[in-house]
């Protein structure tokens, strides 16, 4: 099992190694010189040429590709252009926003998610799997920011149950931290509940019709242990896989609903280095969360062994 | 509408149509309507999906038929004013009326769906032909197609709009971008199965040259799978096009689309809810509209 753990790790390097060139890569694509681009509308040929330099693009190419692996193997990922901090300390200061909001709309999602699922799956074709089948098509073509918005207006603007917007840190208590993430993370966690259900409702109906389902109840099991213990059980691969590559879904989202919300997470970091150009932050933003995403469907596969046995690595 | 539910409708196998003489045009006329009728039963989602769809495209074509104004009128006197006879969606800060925008924001919507969809099904089944066929690109090729889907989607397309100017042109490139490599690898998996098969040995021992054998075999097969990935990347490339809009990093603030709108109403959610509420239940009605006819189609089509 270690040595697999470790043999998938280094199996992710040539995959982060094409997500940083792309990363790198963008710059160079788009049409125009980047130094023009990012020193905006009213620089002066000082200014594009103390970008130019500072980013190393007066450099040939290959030797800017070569610098830039460098320097990210090493764990540096620039200094923001705007703040002149180090990148990777403006990621370390908004990763706790993001990473409670995805956390909790993760939680809420799958404790929801599958026992909808599962129900559906059950009861195939009835009232109840109709209305969570509706409900999954439904919640996935719902536009996340609009779903804030509405939900903040009931809940924060009409009812004052909730604040509207804000984030408290959770050294100031669990209870101010989670009453702040309640909306922005149900928001959240709508589009991946419904993706989660649906899937769970397939994979079930699978597992279902199986002989060995057919026994558990002939044998007089009650229904919630023989959806659990054997059916949800078996049914599990497909979820888990799910949940891993709905992981993007939720980042996504989450860059809409910071700023919905006005947390102070990765989201609105990366919205405002887009409007004031600051290219590094953006590319080291993308690097760190494709890092995670990798990671996130590297536990995924991990966890297959602990699903099925059968599954030896 | 009707046509194309009776195009759609030929393709469903059924019972053998009644035959029908020359003499009794009235019953051929009854049988096409039996057959849609049949249709619609078997297949409501995706008769639905197009239903609406087709009364939101309607919309946005003949804009100005639809008792609307000019959406870029701004009457500072009215400006922020609730719904009512004179402007049913209420007005915006600047006194625009939202009815107006919501109606020709449609126009935004649809065609940075429809292109989207198509531009990024075209270049990413060429791409995925030749990668899918030439082994020696194979391994590599999909090494970095592994690397470009680990990056998230919206992320990717915040990052190059974050280097082009704001134009619709630039959006549906910065959200064609991130899909090619997911439907190169449908294209790719269809490609290593189909190439094994038995037909494509034939064509092959006949003499068929590889550009004819992905022409005439391998294509055909991946047309149905296609129209339906098309359509889910329709819906998506919707909403992508709202967020981008909505965070500032999409179509530019002189043409109205849902997303800029309602960026526009963000300040005044507690003062006038209506700017955003109408726009959003327009996009969330267009994209559901998309996927339920994605739905359908793989229903129909009999895909996986």
């Amino acid at each position: 099992m270690l040595p697999e753990i470790f043999r998938r790790l280094v199996a992710t390097i040539p995959v982060m190694g094409v997500v940083a060139i792309a990363v790198f890569a963008l710059l160079h694509v788009t049409p125009g010189d980047p130094a023009v681009i990012i020193a905006g509308d009213y620089a002066t040929a000082e200014d594009i040429a103390k970008i130019r330099s500072k980013l190393g693009l007066d450099q040939p190419f290959l030797t800017q590709v070569g610098i830039w692996l460098g320097r990210i193997v090493r764990g540096d990922l620039g200094t923001s252009i705007y703040s002149g901090l180090p990148v990777s300390t403006l990621i370390s200061q908004r990763a706790e926003a993001t990473i409670a909001l995805t956390l909790f709309a993760m939680v809420i999602s799958v404790s929801v998610a599958v026992p909808l699922g599962v129900l559906a799956a059950w009861k195939k074709g009835s009232l109840i799997d109709r209305v969570v089948m509706v409900f999954a098509v439904s919640g996935f073509s719902m536009p996340t920011f609009w779903l804030g918005f509405v939900l903040v207006y009931v809940f924060a603007v009409s009812f004052h149950w909730l604040p509207v917007q804000g984030f408290q840190p959770i050294e100031r208590g669990a209870w101010p931290f989670l009453r702040h993430l309640i909306l922005p993370a149900l928001t959240l966690s709508l589009v991946y509940m419904a993706l989660i259900a649906r899937m769970t409702r397939a994979s079930m109906l699978g597992v279902l019709n199986e002989d060995y389902i057919r026994t558990a109840f002939a044998k007089g099991l009650a229904p919630r242990g023989v959806l659990v213990r054997h059916a949800l059980k078996n049914a599990s691969l497909p979820i888990v896989t799910i949940i891993g590559i709905g992981f993007a879904l939720l980042i996504g989202g989450a860059v809409v609903t910071e700023s919905v919300f006005a947390l102070p997470g990765l989201g609105r970091l990366t919205v405002d280095a887009i409007i004031r150009r600051d290219y590094p932050v953006i590319q080291g933003v993308i690097l760190v969360v494709s890092g995670v995403y990798v990671l996130i469907n590297l536990v995924v596969d991990m966890l297959y062994v602990v699903l099925d046995p059968r599954i030896r690595y | 509408m009707s046509s194309s539910t009776h195009v759609l409708g030929a393709d469903v196998p059924g019972p053998p149509p009644p035959v029908v003489s020359a003499r009794e045009p009235v019953a051929e006329r009854l049988s096409a309507a039996a057959r849609a009728a049949r249709f619609v039963r078997r297949q409501p989602t995706l008769v639905l999906g197009l239903i609406v769809l087709a009364v939101i495209a309607a919309g946005g074509v003949f804009a100005p038929a639809w008792w609307t104004g000019d959406p870029l009128e701004m009457r500072p006197v009215e400006r922020l004013s609730a719904p009512a006879a004179g402007h049913w969606f209420g007005t915006d800060n600047f006194g625009r009326d939202v009815y107006t925008r919501t109606i020709y924001g449609t126009r935004v919507s649809l065609i940075v769906g429809a292109t989207v969809a198509i531009a990024s099904v075209v270049l990413g089944t060429t791409l995925g032909l030749i990668i899918g066929f030439y082994r020696r690109l194979d391994a590599v090729m999909m090494r970095v197609m592994d690397g470009l889907m680990a990056i998230p989607a919206i992320l990717l397309a915040l990052a190059l709009m974050a280097l082009m100017k704001a134009s619709v042109r630039n959006v549906i490139i910065a959200l064609v971008i991130p899909e090619i490599p997911r439907v190169i690898r449908v294209v790719r998996a269809s490609v290593l199965s189909l190439r094994e098969h038995t037909m494509v040995e034939g064509a092959r021992a006949l003499g068929a040259r590889t550009p004819r054998i992905l022409a005439r075999y391998i294509l055909p097969a991946l047309v149905a799978p296609l129209i339906v990935q098309a359509t889910f990347i329709c819906a998506s490339a919707i909403l992508f096009e709202a967020y981008l809009s909505f965070l500032g990093a999409g179509t530019p603030p002189h043409i109205p689309s849902w997303g800029n709108i309602m960026a526009e109403g963000k300040t005044y959610v507690q003062l006038a809810f209506w700017i955003i509420l109408f726009p959003g239940l327009f996009l969330a009605l267009t994209v559901l509209a998309v996927n339920l006819v994605g739905d359908g189609l793989r229903e129909t089509l009999d895909v996986r």
